[in-house]
């Protein structure tokens, strides 16, 4: 089955004083899938979100989000995108209500329309509780949480996760997880997951991309990339095996 | 005008709500309040010398300087502060608290940031400004009992503009510094050097370049070198935004200086006008004369504006 690549990246490089940070890298997200974004530290998987959201120019090469360019139209791509940066900031007097409030302001919405939503994805992400608590009280897992109502607040239709399970307990760490799998499943997001828990990546993705030093080295189902290095499915080998094999050969 | 609006409603929220605001009104407050009293105080003895009565009393309980400095002096040395209190970590705070990227990524143009920073801390400053001059006018009506005629009220709404420029000056200098450097306490402590160097350094620099110049203080020094000796002072000290906003705010806050010039400077026939004419200025005419010291303060303010948004908008949001 054949289905519409949402996201696309052609030869993107970006340069960091001489030093390259994305070296032209090339790869694509089908509509619907979620698709675990790895690599070690520093290969240059933040950055290829800026470029994809408009926020970074790259120095050569083109994207496209939803068929938009977002060197030209940032505006429709943030419109389309909801981004969890990693080390999401907050501000800490404000409580979840208010924080939510200023998000739908910046994206414009009516204050009707924004207490509804606000009220719906409060409940969503099982933060009815502390909806009045100050940010600054919140533990890393609430505040991560939150991090996914914001983006979810505009209705996205792509989700780019960067590290979103970082430094959350194992529990909230699943919980989380599972909550992009039903997002991803009920209302059809593409989510593109740039994670170092490879195992949780493992259990929700379709596809993986395996970038190291600025380039995409593999792509493809975690089944395929076994195959591939191993000759055998997915059922022998974890994305651990496979994500190390990949590591020692570059 | 996409997102501009929110950034300026929570800014300025943000600004009511912090202790930060509460303590600089509180600063401002207080000294305005003691300037303007003793202004009142000395302004009442000397009319009681001299029941003549000038006219234009209303506006000498801000020029008039009671003990120490008055209510404009005041304004032009620690104004400033106010506006480089408001702006120092406008950028890197968002940027240190992780909340930037966050901004930037909804559908908002990256100017609307700035904008609406810069708005925000400009409507704060005019509260401000505002607010203590009516204060002070409140308490001028009750200690002196002088009504102020039309023309003051113009001129005080004259000296409250170009204030709010000025001090907005300041707080896009702060913002700058904010975009520049990473560290709060960094720009908090450039900003304060940018202060001082423009308004001290500059300021008493200026007669000591002059003097190195074209020197003075030796015996049987012509009139060449006395007037070489003015130019050079007030062409240096032009530089200083200080100088800039006393140039501006002198003849309309005090009609009877008539000029900007200094009485060295003056020709012949204008040391004899003003001799003879010691009237006031209509204020069409004060503001004749302060104009270009008007048009240099809102021009460095929007060039200093406008080199804090080409950098933010060329800067890389990450590092």
């Amino acid at each position: 089955m054949e289905t519409n690549s949402v996201i696309t990246a052609e030869g993107l490089t970006k340069r960091y004083h001489h030093q390259i940070a994305v070296d032209g890298l090339s790869f694509r997200v089908k509509e619907g899938e979620i698709f675990g974004f790895l690599g070690p530290n520093g290969a240059g998987k933040t950055t290829t979100l800026l470029m994809l959201l408009g926020l970074s120019r790259p120095a050569a090469g083109s994207a496209s989000v939803c068929g938009f360019d977002p060197q030209r139209k940032a505006m429709e791509v943030k419109r389309l995108v909801g981004y969890l940066p990693e080390n999401v900031g907050y501000y800490s007097e404000m409580d979840a209500v208010q924080t939510l409030e200023f998000i739908a302001d910046l994206n414009g919405m009516s204050r009707k329309e924004a207490g509804r939503k606000i009220h719906d994805v409060i409940e969503l992400v099982g933060l009815g509780e502390s909806a009045r608590k100050k940010v600054g009280a919140y533990s890393r897992g609430m505040k991560q949480r939150l991090g996914i109502a914001e983006v979810l607040l505009k209705d996205p239709r792509i989700l780019f996760l960067d590290e979103p399970t970082l430094g959350l307990d194992p529990d909230g760490a699943i919980r989380l997880i599972e909550l992009v799998q039903s997002l991803n499943r009920q209302r059809n997001i593409t989510v593109l997951l740039s994670s170092h828990h490879l195992h949780q990546v493992q259990r929700i993705s379709h596809r993986v991309g395996i970038m190291i030093r600025g380039k995409m080295v593999a792509e493809g189902s975690i089944d395929e990339l076994a195959r591939e290095k191993f000759g055998v499915g997915d059922k022998e080998y974890t994305l651990e095996e496979i994500y190390m094999k990949y590591f020692q050969e570059v | 005008m996409n997102g501009l609006f929110a950034v300026y409603r929570k800014e300025l929220a943000d600004y009511f709500s912090s202790y930060r605001f509460v303590i600089l009104f509180a600063l401002i407050a207080m000294v305005s309040f003691i300037t303007s009293y003793m202004a009142g105080i000395s302004l009442r003895e000397s009319l009681a010398q001299d029941a003549k009565g000038s006219r234009f009393l209303f506006l000498m309980l801000f020029s008039t300087a009671g003990a120490r400095f008055s209510m404009i002096q005041f304004v032009a040395f620690f104004g400033p502060l106010m506006g480089l209190f408001l702006g120092f970590d406008a950028i890197n705070r968002e940027r240190a608290q992780g909340t930037l990227v966050k901004i930037v990524s909804q559908p908002i143009y990256r100017d609307a940031v700035i904008n609406g920073k810069f708005l925000a801390g400009a409507t704060v400053i005019t509260v401000m400004i505002v607010a203590v001059v009516l204060v002070i006018a409140g308490f001028g009506l009750t200690l002196l009992g002088v009504v102020p005629e039309v023309e003051e009220v113009l001129r005080l709404a004259v000296y409250v503009a170009i204030s709010i420029f000025y001090v907005s000056f300041w707080l896009g200098v702060s913002i700058l510094f904010s975009i520049l450097f990473r560290s709060t306490a960094t720009s908090a402590l450039a900003s304060v050097a940018a202060w001082i160097l423009f308004s001290f350094v500059v300021f008493f620099g200026a007669s000591a370049v002059a003097n190195a110049v074209a020197p003075v203080e030796k015996e049987d020094v012509d009139l060449q070198t006395v007037m070489r000796n003015v130019r050079i002072t007030e062409a240096v000290s032009i530089f200083s935004p200080m100088v800039l906003y006393m140039n501006s705010t002198a003849t309309i806050i005090d009609p009877k200086v008539n000029t900007t010039k200094s009485l060295v400077l003056q020709g012949q026939w204008e040391q004899i006008l003003s001799a003879r004419f010691q009237s006031p200025l209509s204020l069409g005419q004060s503001l004749i004369v302060v104009i270009p010291y008007v048009i240099s303060l809102v021009a460095i303010s929007l060039i200093c504006f406008a080199v804090s948004y080409i950098v933010f908008m060329v800067q890389e949001i990450r590092v």
